[in-house]
């Protein structure tokens, strides 16, 4: 198993008595990936996560993290790993400052001289000093990202770092994701939600019932849910619909009053949209058909027998 | 400074921010002052207890013989309170997760709760100590001691004999608070191990009561609260000193090695 690589475990199992949560789990997470680990609630998603940490201990299989086992070498396999599980918690009777202290001080690197800094970061530099008790689920979950960004870390595990956040908070949460993410730090975020997966990761896994149903890249996702089919609307549909047919990149032009669809290439989308503008036309809107990707993941994720997707 | 030593820091603080530290140091300091008040307003007074013939004559021996009182009961509730919560706090607050994926071993963060536990078990001892020796010296003044032998003793040196007692006092309760942080670990549930460690205590005062007479008797934990007895015997009687030191060392190791070999193992999950 080659050891650089952030994250790479292979055939993860987890049971709690009859009931297995984690079924030979494979994942592989390379340098500078935002990786979506997808599914519905109680897939098996926190669970691994747990496992990745060396909170929990496997039954079966083994996890590297930058190539050591968090099963036989904490702490040392979580140098350069920071995260949490489900919702961050922290002491309540002790300020968010206090809170990241004391982090900093377990995490033994010097940390603790950032935290002025990743406060400003998240935006809690002004309620610092006030006990965490006092804090919304918002602040709590802005204060976990910075206890993680204490341990100044290459690999980041968020689970369901939006969870209980409103939209704004949700926003603000997915900017710092990408923030985070253009800087270099590689990060596994799991989610239940399949919008906030497509816009941050690039790669994703999806989990049903404790099993990888999907791996691979988000275009190959969306090329396996069919999702290389596009609506369009623009300021002349016939044209528009004359002028597609004439190229090569798009398939199965149907125009539906003003509305056409057509299949495309991802790569081919621009060149076309170009095309269509030199052609005179204005272009109203050009979007993926989100409801099939959405539907694929529901099918991986809720039918009898999920499909076949594996990339 | 060792990963332990960070963690038993940070215990320390985080018992100093939290209130129910300060019911167990608050009621080690009230007590003696609400003894000596009651026996202001009252003629009698408990003259029969060890170091009791004592009280109105020195202020010396009212923490002593508010030992005798709180040997059965309140000073096992004291120890109970911080530690049996301090593992079991982490897991229902759910801090447990955030801390052991930090860069310290588990056996660090278990070695500095215990420590952070023992400093609590010696600091209300302490507290009481001091409180007797200024509530008492303030009604009776500092004068010399009639010891268990009915040797009259300095005042300066009954005092070393008292803080010596103190530490004495201390060990059985550091291994009433081993047993304390074993339940935490293993219960996870911070009532659950008050009421155990209480339940245990009480346990050893009844079995010690059945077998009473016998020198199984003296091999009981309880037996170990009046250790400090021979300090005050002239010459002093090492014999229940020495035991009080290698029964309670027994008593704690055994319920630490195995809080040891729980919180090592245990996955750490929201159950």
């Amino acid at each position: 198993m080659p050891g650089d690589r952030p994250v790479e475990a292979r055939g993860l199992v987890k049971r709690y008595g009859a009931i297995t949560a984690v079924d030979h789990v494979d994942l592989t997470v390379e340098p500078g990936d935002v990786y979506g680990f997808l599914g519905p609630n109680g897939a098996g998603k926190t669970t691994t996560l747990r496992i990745l940490l060396g909170l929990i201990r496997p039954n079966g299989g083994e996890a590297r993290l930058f190539g050591r086992d968090p099963q036989h070498e904490l702490p040392e396999a979580l140098a350069g790993v920071a995260g949490f599980v489900e919702t961050p918690y922290f002491y309540p009777y002790l300020s968010g400052r206090k809170n990241l202290e004391l982090l900093a001080a377990f995490d033994r690197n010097g940390g603790g001289a950032r935290i002025d800094e990743l406060l400003v970061l998240v935006d809690l530099a002004a309620r610092a000093d006030d006990r965490v008790t006092g804090y919304s689920q918002g602040m709590r979950q802005r204060l976990g990202v910075a206890s993680s960004l204490v341990r100044d870390p290459r690999l980041l595990l968020l689970d369901e770092p939006t969870n209980g956040l409103d939209p704004g908070g949700m926003r603000d949460m997915r900017r710092l994701v990408g923030r985070l993410s253009s800087e270099g730090i590689t990060v596994l975020l799991s989610s239940h939600l399949l919008a906030e997966v497509e816009e941050l990761c690039n790669r994703v896994a999806i989990i049903r019932t404790g099993r990888i149903v999907y791996e691979g890249t988000i275009s190959d996702l969306r090329a396996s849910a069919g999702t290389n089919r596009y609506r369009l609307r623009t300021t002349d549909g016939e044209l528009a619909r004359v002028t597609l047919l004439g190229q090569t990149g798009a398939r199965d032009v149907t125009l539906d009053g003003e509305e056409l669809t057509f299949s495309a290439d991802e790569d081919e989308v621009a060149s076309i949209s170009r095309i269509l503008v030199g052609a005179g036309l204005g272009i109203t809107a050009l979007v993926p058909e989100q409801l099939s990707l959405e539907s694929f993941f529901f099918e991986l994720t809720e039918s009898e027998e999920p499909a076949e997707a594996a990339a | 400074m060792t990963g332990a030593l960070v963690a038993y820091r940070w215990e320390l603080r985080k018992l100093a921010a939290q209130k129910r530290t300060y019911i167990g140091l608050g009621a080690a300091a009230v007590l003696p002052v609400v003894f000596v008040t009651v026996m202001a307003l009252q003629k009698g007074g408990p003259y029969d207890a060890p170091l009791g013939h004592n009280l109105r004559r020195t202020g010396l021996a009212l923490a002593l013989v508010v030992l005798n009182f709180v040997s059965r009961f309140g000073a096992q509730l004291a120890a109970a309170l911080v530690a049996g919560d301090i593992v079991a706090s982490e897991h229902a607050g759910k801090t447990l997760k955030m801390i052991l994926t930090r860069s310290l071993r588990r056996g660090q963060i278990l070695t500095g709760k215990t420590l952070a536990s023992f400093t609590y078990v010696v600091a209300t001892i302490l507290v009481l100590g001091a409180a007797g020796l200024i509530a008492g010296s303030l009604a009776w003044g500092f004068n010399p001691l009639t010891n268990l032998s009915g040797v009259r003793v300095s005042a300066l040196h009954a005092l070393w004999l008292s803080v010596a007692a103190l530490g004495i006092f201390s060990l059985p309760l550091i291994a009433v608070a081993a047993f304390a942080i074993l339940l935490s670990t293993w219960t996870r549930n911070s009532a659950a191990s008050i009421v155990g460690t209480l339940v245990y205590a009480l346990g050893q005062e009844a079995i010690a009561g059945l077998v009473h007479q016998s020198w199984a008797q003296h091999y009981l934990l309880s037996d170990q609260f009046d250790g400090w007895h021979g300090l005050f015997m002239s010459p002093i009687a090492w014999t229940p000193i020495v035991r009080a030191i290698w029964v309670s060392a027994l008593f704690a190791a055994v319920p630490l090695a195995l809080a040891w070999a729980i919180f090592q193992q245990r996955d750490v999950a929201d159950d």
